[in-house]
Order: structure tokens, then C-alpha cells, then sequence
């Protein structure tokens, strides 16, 4: 048995073109805070001159992660600016010099065992860059003794509609996708290798079969075309039958979930030594004039790629970070390209609509399509009512706010802001719970 | 450049919407309007429009009075009128017709909290609300007669009421049973329509397979066990347009697959028992009723456990 979900246009207009670079922009605004974890702390000044992977910002305590230039050119400011996440975070503007002068530090790491590679991955600022941007390090740090990994899953099944980046790295960088198996076989000690790509991706699952039949420990397993096949839970389950505890990671059932660009990234790192500067996405959506996949350096605006890509073809309504099952809407257009950024997707006017809500008609459509089986329905119910209690018996904190539940809904109720809202009732319940309990 | 959209996620929804739901079913009754006015003539257009338009005049005088968005646009009303008229016989007086399509919007629906909230099928209730109060105009069964504008003068009984008075011999062929040629109500009647839309709707993925298969499949096997004639009764009241238009009623049944099936064999179960041992000749308006009394619990059982630990089908 699988999990499935549900049936979304899949969109991957952009699936058969490589990217392109795009022209150096005139500046870029790199945050310091693209990852889970404390915000990097600035080294840089105003008036410094900086170079392509120079170390611009350290990472502040053990989840966190280094910032590098992704141009050269001169620090023109540090400023505080606002993310489309809704968070204050200090940024680091460059004006570039348009040459890309590398800069001298960049040179391959010395790896030669565990600790030296999980050093060299924590150097080159990597975090998860197909979702929340985890700190990759933190993945490889497991204690072999008390939960022993024996699989690692590699996330290349890009279910969101219109996302082809993934896709393209499978299919442009196939040699660095299995030197990186070759890297993590050697220092993690791991035999079994699955590459989970969703069923709409011939091509990928063509190239990565071929190169996989010749490589010992490598399988591909081409999951249903339903999104969201690329959620956590569902991908492990699906490649490997195990299913994550509530509340666990995939540790928790020997296992290690890894996004198949990162992994790439890794093995370049290891080869060349260039953080993590650049990032590969998508530009589409219906206002984009040329949709297309690009590589643009990290702090580039929206607008500059977006330029890239022909401009409009009529004014955007709406640009979201990401796909638009579980995307952010940035405010502006001045917002930068990050770490974790797969795609920019601008819609025009008529797409951006949100669709009127009405009241719900009792259909169960969320819940007969909830990959987790919760009930989206009662959990709205229940949170309503302010029902904690109700909220923990339907586990609403399982909830991965994959959005299936929003998008069959007839009446368009926005089931997924409730889930988080109701997420947060539940912590604060659990909490005062536990202060209870400590006070007796 | 003009302000940004900034909606939360997700920004993809698919098409289906209330209204387009409640078009479809409106759809998936054509065939059953028609073949009313094939079978009990053109009257049955009159009762038809007379129950949807009071529907659609109550819903709007309430949500207005009550100052509560204005939801004609979803269509539900329609739907409400078609059935409740379908489920009446042509003879039966316009302004009782009209006092059951109020009592359904008003009473059942919106006095409940509107659509989605209503514990009971408007249609069923209100049927049975009319019944009682109504006796003679409402068992007074026309026998079929196409293109008369007048309520009849001939009535016959229905074949229900022939099997529950055991006089099997003079049941109409199973053909004009298949076809609706018998006394009933409007669009109980003509099976074969009713299956139409029922698979339009399955079709459509308006409503599941569970809740038609269960409540028709328990009232086979339940006939069959007792010894009685299992197409009659298939065929024969409103078990057809009940166990695809009305058991299916979203806010009256569960959600739940399991809920479905249960919600389904329950009804069927008590209609055999009203049909067989009952004083009334059709149990089906009750059975869904009771079951509809019954679903929150129903729901409660077969909410499918969240994926926390093991997986299971
Ligand atoms: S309830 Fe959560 S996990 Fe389930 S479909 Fe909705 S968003 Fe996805
Ligand atoms: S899908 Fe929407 S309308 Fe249907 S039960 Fe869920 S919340 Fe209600």
C-alpha cells in the first residue's frame, strides 16, 4: 500500500529546459537567517570588499549556518529587513563589481573520515534546499550506536506543480548525485540508497535507473504522480514501509531524508570547495512571459530573475517563494533569493484570486484526501470551540500542512490556517499541561 | 506597482465548488423530472416549480431576516425543492407542497445553522412531516397518465401498498416498475431514471458507491432471507431515489467510508422492517431519518485513525 493524496495539475512546463544563468544583478541582499536554526552573525563591514564564496557571516551556535558571497564586489550595508515569513532578520547588501572574482578561500576541504566530512558539510553553509532549510550537518550527525541508519531516502520526487529544478538536477548533474551516494556510502557507513521520484518524471527515472543499475545499494522507486509524494512522512513510507512516529524524525525509524540537489551540492563542495552561492530554480506561473529554469546567485531579487525570464506577460498579482500547494506569498518584489528557494512562481491576476469561502458542506472531501488521515473538518470544529482536548484526540499536530485538505474543499475554506492555528492552541495546552503537572 | 496578493497556502484550488456540486445533482435529477411528466403528466412540472421556488423565496426571506449572506447562489435550495417534489404525488395541493418546502428550508435547514448543518434530509422530513398531517391528499396515488394538467380523478394503489395487502397477482410487470408506469410519487417511480442519475453522480465523484450499494444490497438480501420478491421491492417506493439522492446527503450522513456502508445497511435494514412488519407501506422516509439521527455516532465509530503508528486499511 501507498499513501496517496491527491490528484494537482502538474504544471512542469519547464521540465525539458536546462538552466540558465542569470546576469550578474547590480546588487544582492543576502539574509542571514535562510535556514532553521539562530541567524548567521555578519564578519563583513560596510565598505568591504568581498569575493564569490568568501565567508560573509558565521554561524551562530550548533543548528545554524555560515553565509558566503555569492558576487564580488563591496558591502554597501547591513540592514535589518522584513522576510515574506514575517520575521526581522539582518542582511548583508553588496553592490557587485560584475567580474565574479573567486575568492582565494574557496579551495576543496580536506575530507577523510566522518568527522571531516560532517565539517566540510557544516562549512559550506548546506541546508535542506528542497523544503525548510535544515541545516544539512545536523542530518549526518546521528550516534550510529543508538539509532543506527541503514537507508538513506533521496527526495527527488518534486511534487509540487510547475517545480522542475529538482528534476533538471537529476537529469544535468547526475554524476554529482551519485558521487555524492559515493561520498555518503564512504564516511556514513550507510549501505542502502533509495531515490524516491514521482511517477511524471520519465526521463529522471530513466537517468537515474541507468546510472543506479551499476551502482551497488542504489534503488529508484517511482512513486504515484499524486502530490504530496514529496512530504516527509509520505515519501519514507513510501519508499520504505516505515512509517515516522508522531512527533519523531526519520531517524526515529533508521532513516535519513535527503533532497537530491543538496546532495549534489555536497559532492561539488567536496570537489571544488564553492559554498553554497548559487541556487538553480524555477520562474513560472501564468504571468511569466518565458517560463524557465535559471541559475541566479543567492540575494538576487525576485525581480531580477524574474527579468531574466522575459519579464510579464501581465502584472503579477501574486509571486510566491516556492510551489503553490505549500509556496510563501512575498510582499515585494525586492525580496531576495534564498538558500531554499526552488522556484518563483508569479500569478497573474485572474490565478491569484483567492476563491470565495463558504460555509462547509459536510462533503469529507478534506478528510478522505488527508495523506495522514486526519480530519481537517472536526479539527475546524473543534478549534472553534477552543477544544484542546478534541484537538490532541484528532492529533492535529501531525498535520504537514501539505494543503490537500484547502484545495479539494468545495466550500474553500482555508482548513490549513486553521490546522496551524490550531496547532498552536494544542502547544500552548500541552504546555500549561506540563506546568501543571510540575507544580504538583 | 500595485499591491500584492498575500494569501496563505495553498494558492491552487480545484474547480469543484458547492454550487458546481449541487449543479451536478440538479443534473443527475433531469432524467427523473422528466420521466414525472412522461408518467403523471405536465402537473408534475407545477408541483415541481412551485416547491423549488418557495424553496429558493424561503431561503431568501430567512438569510434576509436573519441577515445572513444571501446563499441562493449555491443552489441547494433547487436542489431541496426538486427532491422534496419528486417525493410528493401529483395530486397533492400546491400550497401543501409549498408548506413542506418551507418547513424544509426553514424548519430543517436553516433553523439548524443553514447548509452543511442539518441533522436531518429536508426532503425525508419534510415528506413525513406531510404524511401525517396530510393523509388523504398525500397516499392519494395517481396512476399514470401523461399530458394531463388536471389532478386526476382515477387513483390506484401503489405497488408497495398491493404487496404489504398481499395481493401480489395484480403487481404491475417488472418492466413498468423498471420504467416508473405505476402509482407513486412524482420521481420515485421510474427506477431507471433514478439510476441515470445516481450514475452520473458516481460519475461526477459527487457521491460514493458505499451508501447506494449498502442500502440497495441490504434490502435485496434482507427480501430474499424473508421470502419476498426481491426486484418488487427493489423497484417498487422511493428506496431508488433514496439510496442515491437523499442517503447520500452530505450534511445528513457520514463522511466516513465505514460510516457510509453502516449509514446504508442501517437504512435498508429499517426499511424491510417498517415495509414487512410496519403499518406503513414505505419505511424508507423514516429509515433515512432515523439514521440521520444516528450519524454524529455513526461518525464518531469509523473516523479513520490518524497515521501515528501503525498503518492499516
Ligand atoms: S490536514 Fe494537514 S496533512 Fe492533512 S491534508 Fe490538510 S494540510 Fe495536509
Ligand atoms: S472539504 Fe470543505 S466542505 Fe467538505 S467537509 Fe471538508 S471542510 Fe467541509
Amino acid at each position: 500500500m501507498k499513501l496517496k493524496g491527491i490528484r494537482v495539475p502538474h504544471k512542469k512546463h519547464t521540465a525539458q529546459m536546462p538552466p540558465v544563468r542569470i546576469p550578474v544583478p547590480k546588487t544582492v541582499t543576502i539574509p542571514m537567517a535562510m535556514h532553521i536554526g539562530r541567524p548567521a552573525k555578519p564578519i563583513v563591514k560596510r565598505g568591504d570588499e568581498v569575493k564569490v564564496g568568501q565567508l560573509i557571516a558565521e554561524a551562530d551556535g550548533y543548528i545554524s549556518a555560515p553565509v558566503h558571497s555569492s558576487v564580488s564586489g563591496k558591502v554597501q550595508k547591513i540592514d535589518e529587513m522584513m522576510t515574506a515569513m514575517g520575521a526581522k532578520v539582518a542582511c548583508v547588501v553588496i553592490e557587485t563589481d560584475g567580474l565574479q572574482t573567486v575568492s582565494e578561500t574557496v579551495a576543496p576541504p580536506d575530507v577523510h573520515d566522518l568527522k571531516s566530512f560532517i565539517d566540510a558539510v557544516r562549512q559550506s553553509g548546506s541546508v535542506g534546499l528542497g523544503g525548510a532549510g535544515f541545516p544539512t550537518f545536523v542530518k549526518f550527525s546521528f550516534n550510529n550506536d543508538e539509532k543506527a541508519v541503514d537507508t538513506v531516502v533521496i527526495n527527488a520526487a518534486e511534487c509540487e506543480p510547475y517545480i522542475t529544478s529538482d528534476t533538471r538536477t537529476l537529469l544535468d548533474r547526475t554524476d554529482d548525485v551519485f558521487s555524492g551516494i559515493a561520498l555518503l556510502k564512504k564516511y556514513l557507513n550507510v549501505k542502502r540508497y533509495i531515490i524516491g521520484i514521482e511517477g511524471n518524471k520519465p526521463e529522471a527515472i530513466a537517468k537515474a535507473q541507468a546510472v543506479a543499475s551499476q551502482t551497488e545499494g542504489v534503488e529508484v522507486h517511482v512513486l504515484p504522480p499524486m502530490y504530496p509524494q514529496g512530504g516527509e512522512k509520505v515519501l519514507v513510507y513510501n519508499t520504505t514501509g516505515r512509517l515516522i512516529p508522531q512527533g519523531g524524525l526519520p531517524l526515529d525509524v533508521h532513516v535519513v531524508v535527503l533532497n537530491v540537489t543538496t546532495l549534489a551540492f555536497i559532492a561539488k563542495y567536496v570537489e571544488t570547495g564553492m559554498p553554497l552561492v548559487e541556487k538553480c530554480l524555477t520562474v513560472d506561473g501564468s504571468a511569466v512571459k518565458e517560463p524557465k529554469n535559471v541559475i541566479a546567485p543567492i540575494g538576487a531579487s525576485i525581480a531580477d530573475v524574474l527579468e531574466s525570464a522575459g519579464g510579464f506577460k501581465s502584472e503579477p498579482a501574486k509571486v510566491l517563494y516556492g510551489g503553490p500547494m505549500m509556496g510563501i506569498a512575498v510582499p515585494d518584489l525586492t525580496a531576495p533569493i534564498l538558500k531554499n528557494t526552488n522556484a518563483i512562481i508569479a500569478m497573474d491576476e485572474r490565478e491569484a484570486q483567492p476563491p470565495k469561502t463558504t460555509a462547509c458542506i459536510n462533503c469529507g472531501a478534506c478528510l478522505t484526501h488527508c495523506p495522514l488521515r486526519l480530519d481537517p473538518r472536526a479539527i475546524a470544529k473543534a478549534y472553534k470551540k477552543g477544544e484542546a482536548e478534541d484537538l490532541k484526540t484528532l492529533c492535529v499536530d501531525l498535520c504537514m500542512e501539505c494543503g490537500c485538505c484547502s484545495y479539494v474543499c468545495p466550500a474553500k475554506r482555508h482548513l490549513v490556517q486553521t490546522n496551524k492555528l490550531a496547532k498552536a492552541v494544542l502547544r500552548n495546552y500541552q504546555a500549561q499541561q506540563k506546568a501543571k503537572e510540575g507544580a504538583k | 506597482m500595485s499591491q500584492m496578493i498575500s494569501a496563505v497556502s495553498p494558492h491552487f484550488h480545484h474547480p469543484r465548488t458547492t454550487r458546481s456540486i449541487m449543479l451536478d445533482v440538479i443534473i443527475a435529477l433531469v432524467p427523473a423530472m422528466i420521466a414525472s411528466v412522461l408518467i403523471f403528466g405536465l402537473r408534475s412540472l407545477m408541483v415541481i416549480a412551485d416547491c423549488v421556488a418557495v424553496c429558493m423565496l424561503s431561503e431568501w426571506v430567512f438569510e434576509k431576516l436573519c441577515k445572513k449572506e444571501n446563499t441562493l447562489g449555491d443552489l441547494s435550495a433547487v436542489v431541496t425543492g426538486i427532491i422534496l417534489a419528486l417525493n410528493l404525488p401529483v395530486g397533492v395541493p400546491l400550497w401543501q407542497a409549498a408548506l413542506g418546502s418551507v418547513i424544509a428550508i426553514v424548519v430543517i435547514k436553516q433553523l439548524f445553522g443553514g447548509i452543511g448543518q442539518n441533522f436531518a434530509n429536508p426532503a425525508a422530513t419534510a415528506r413525513i412531516i406531510l404524511m401525517t398531517a396530510f393523509s388523504s391528499s398525500l397516499t392519494n396515488w395517481a396512476v399514470p397518465q401523461p399530458f394531463n394538467f388536471m389532478p386526476d380523478a382515477t387513483t390506484g394503489a401503489t405497488p408497495l401498498a398491493l404487496m404489504t395487502k398481499g395481493e401480489t397477482e395484480s403487481l404491475p410487470s417488472y418492466l413498468d416498475m423498471f420504467l416508473g408506469n405505476t402509482g407513486g410519487c412524482l420521481g420515485e417511480t421510474c427506477a431507471l431514471a433514478l439510476i441515470l442519475g445516481g450514475v452520473y453522480l458516481l460519475i461526477r465523484g459527487v457521491i460514493t458507491w458505499h451508501t447506494p450499494v449498502a442500502f440497495l444490497g441490504t434490502v435485496a438480501v434482507m427480501s430474499l432471507v424473508c421470502g419476498q420478491d426481491v426486484l418488487a421491492q427493489l423497484l417498487s417506493g422511493g428506496l431508488m431515489i433514496a439510496a442515491f439522492f437523499m442517503a447520500t446527503d452530505y450534511s445528513s450522513s457520514p463522511a466516513t467510508k465505514w460510516g457510509k456502508i453502516i449509514f446504508g445497511v442501517g437504512c435498508g435494514l429499517i426499511t424491510i422492517l417498517i415495509r414487512f412488519w410496519g403499518n406503513f407501506p414505505e419505511g424508507v422516509s423514516f429509515s433515512l431519518l432515523l439514521m440521520n439521527i444516528l450519524t454524529p455516532y455513526i461518525e464518531k465509530l469509523t473516523r479513520k485513525k490518524p497515521l501515528i503508528g501503525e498503518v492499516d486499511n
